[in-house]
């Protein structure tokens, strides 16, 4: 049944495909987390009124932020070639994406953790400082934890674009399912195996909105 | 003892350089319930956060039980404002912890080991009577039982100090009343100086010993409560007395009052402190051979006693009414006065 409504479908190509998008996925949230925490933290503490207020500091977290998000995907992966080849030795298969998933999609993981950031109460805050924390209390026992809902459900949507970002990265060698979906299907104009892989992807997103939709209402007791 | 000298604080906007407090200069005992109280804009409630340097003082001097607060260095503030509780109007609890654990935080940052931490979660709401909610979060308490918690919290490194920052602002009369109590109690049970910033004269009457009132950031009156309440001399604090004791139009009030009680001697009696728990009027029923009548009156208390004013009118003998008065002049302490004699 399966095999003619899309015939042209190896199913080991398609699992390994399917891995692989995944692969990069949960990679790439794992860097994009981390290095977009970190910037979304130095932005907001950096900033004005900010507990480490600079102006300097903020001005270079934000320049650097801002351009990396101004660059699109696919160009940003071409600029990124002689890094990835340096950092991994190689500029085809999952692992020489990642290099270029993470630095496109954590300056803007990094803007969503400001965002959320900004959001907790002022006076949550100052209470945390009548009390006497530290700056590091501060961060760890007040920020994250108050803005975890938004932080979560910042992740989720980042993942989102990461998706699409492995499917772009896979057009120009990275494996998964957009390299499967233009190389096998696209360029040999087999239909029904574009076909296939996008409905895989429709499929991935949904899962992760999911999740992410469900972690984002256990967490929040507002 | 607290005590603070020549505190300043300068805001500068659009280059203008606006004190919100101004040469502040003021003593507070150890156990005292020192009211301030001001309209907003007063800069009271930047005065009550420059004594924990959530606001840095421009210049003057903070000394908290002998440590001076404002040459701390910023380990030494954080320390030191381990023995500082403060609450909030808006509680300014963690959303995301549950009552026992936002009451838990100032001790993990003071480092208490987690035994005693619950040992001491547990007294802390006892204390604040939150017996059965402990797991519950925030978003599922009312406002007064979030300022419970949020005065469990400051109370639970054992501070010497609690300042609070027009902590019932935000919450009906009712529940109002109910914070003040526990604060009256805290202070008799711990000793602990409380410090209140509020707009409220009420709150200042209920649960204060001393008062002071602001008026752009300077303290323009201050002293005993009974005292400001029946002698208040700026006219902000004698607007603050008026929310309490109505529009001071005794003057129409009276003549009404004499006009449509015709017979008799009209007199005014005003208590103070002490006085009013005097069994006056049963008294004077007693004693002499007069009737009375009260015509209109107000009596509030304070925690230093009640005061108020009575007007009633007084029908009898002459001679029985002039024992009366030398009676209310000799044996007690009710200041009276004879509106009207007899006509």
């Amino acid at each position: 049944m399966l095999a003619e409504l899309f015939p042209n479908i190896k199913y080991e190509d398609l699992v390994e495909a399917t891995y692989e998008t995944f692969y990069m996925t949960i990679i790439a949230i794992i860097g994009t987390c981390i290095f977009g925490l970190l910037l979304g933290l130095l932005l907001y503490l950096t900033k004005k009124d900010g507990i480490w207020k600079n102006k300097y500091i903020y001005f270079v977290v934000a320049a650097l932020v801002n351009i990396f998000r101004a660059i699109p995907f696919i160009i940003l992966i071409l600029l990124l070639f002689p890094f990835t080849d340096f950092l991994i030795g190689t500029i085809r298969g999952p692992n020489a994406a990642l290099p270029a998933l993470i630095i496109g999609s954590a300056p803007f993981y990094g803007r969503l953790v400001e965002i959320a950031l900004n959001e907790v109460e002022k006076g949550v805050i100052e209470a945390a400082k009548a009390m006497g924390a530290k700056t590091r209390t501060i961060i760890f026992r007040v920020l994250l934890p108050e803005s975890m809902p938004a932080l979560v459900s910042g992740l989720t949507v980042t993942s989102i674009a990461l998706i699409g970002y492995t499917a772009m990265a896979g057009a120009i060698g990275a494996g998964g399912l957009g390299n499967y979906a233009y190389y096998f299907g696209f360029q040999r104009r087999d239909f029904d195996v574009v076909f296939l892989c996008t409905v895989i992807i429709v499929i991935i997103v949904f899962i992760f909105q999911f999740i992410g939709d469900f972690i984002t209402n256990k967490l929040d007791k507002r | 003892m607290i005590s603070i000298e020549g505190l300043r604080k300068v805001f500068r906007l659009n280059n203008d350089d606006i004190a919100a407090v101004d040469d502040l200069t003021l003593t507070i005992p150890d156990g005292e319930i020192f009211g301030v109280i001001g309209y907003s804009g007063a800069g009271k409630s930047t005065f009550v956060r420059l004594l924990n340097r959530l606001e840095e003082p421009s210049s003057g001097r903070i000394v908290i039980d002998d440590e001076e607060i404002t040459t701390l260095n910023s380990k030494q503030l954080r320390l030191a404002r381990q023995g500082i509780g403060m609450i909030f109007q808006h509680f300014n609890l963690l959303w995301s912890r549950t009552v026992e654990a936002n009451i838990a935080f100032p001790l993990e940052i003071a480092g208490v080991p987690k035994q005693e931490r619950q040992k001491r979660v547990q007294e802390l709401i006892d204390l604040v009577g939150l017996g059965g909610r402990e797991k519950a979060y925030p978003s599922q308490l009312s406002g007064g039982q979030k300022q419970r918690v949020g005065i469990a919290r400051a109370l639970a490194n054992n501070p010497k100090v609690l300042l609070c920052d027009e902590a019932t602002s935000a919450l009906d009369p009712e529940t109002t009343n109910a914070i003040l109590n526990l604060l009256v109690d805290i202070n008799k049970k711990l000793g602990l100086t409380i410090i209140l910033i509020t707009h409220e004269m009420h709150v200042i009457r209920k649960i204060c010993n001393q008062v002071a009132v602001m008026e752009q950031g300077r303290i323009v009156e201050q002293g005993n409560v009974l005292d400001v309440f029946t002698h208040p001399v700026q006219d902000v604090t004698k607007k603050f007395v008026q929310q309490i004791m109505g529009p001071s139009d005794e003057e129409d009030d009276i003549t009404n009052i004499i006009e449509n009680n015709a017979d008799g001697i009209i007199l005014k009696l005003q208590f103070l402190g002490e006085a009013t728990n005097q069994t006056l009027i049963s008294q004077l029923a007693k004693r002499f051979d007069i009737d009375l009548n009260i015509l209109q009156g107000k009596i509030t208390q304070t925690q230093a006693g009640g005061y108020g004013t009575l007007f009633v009118q007084v029908i009898g003998e002459q001679e029985e009414f002039d024992r009366a008065l030398s009676f209310i002049q000799e044996q007690t302490s009710v200041e009276v006065e004879v509106i009207r004699d007899v006509s």
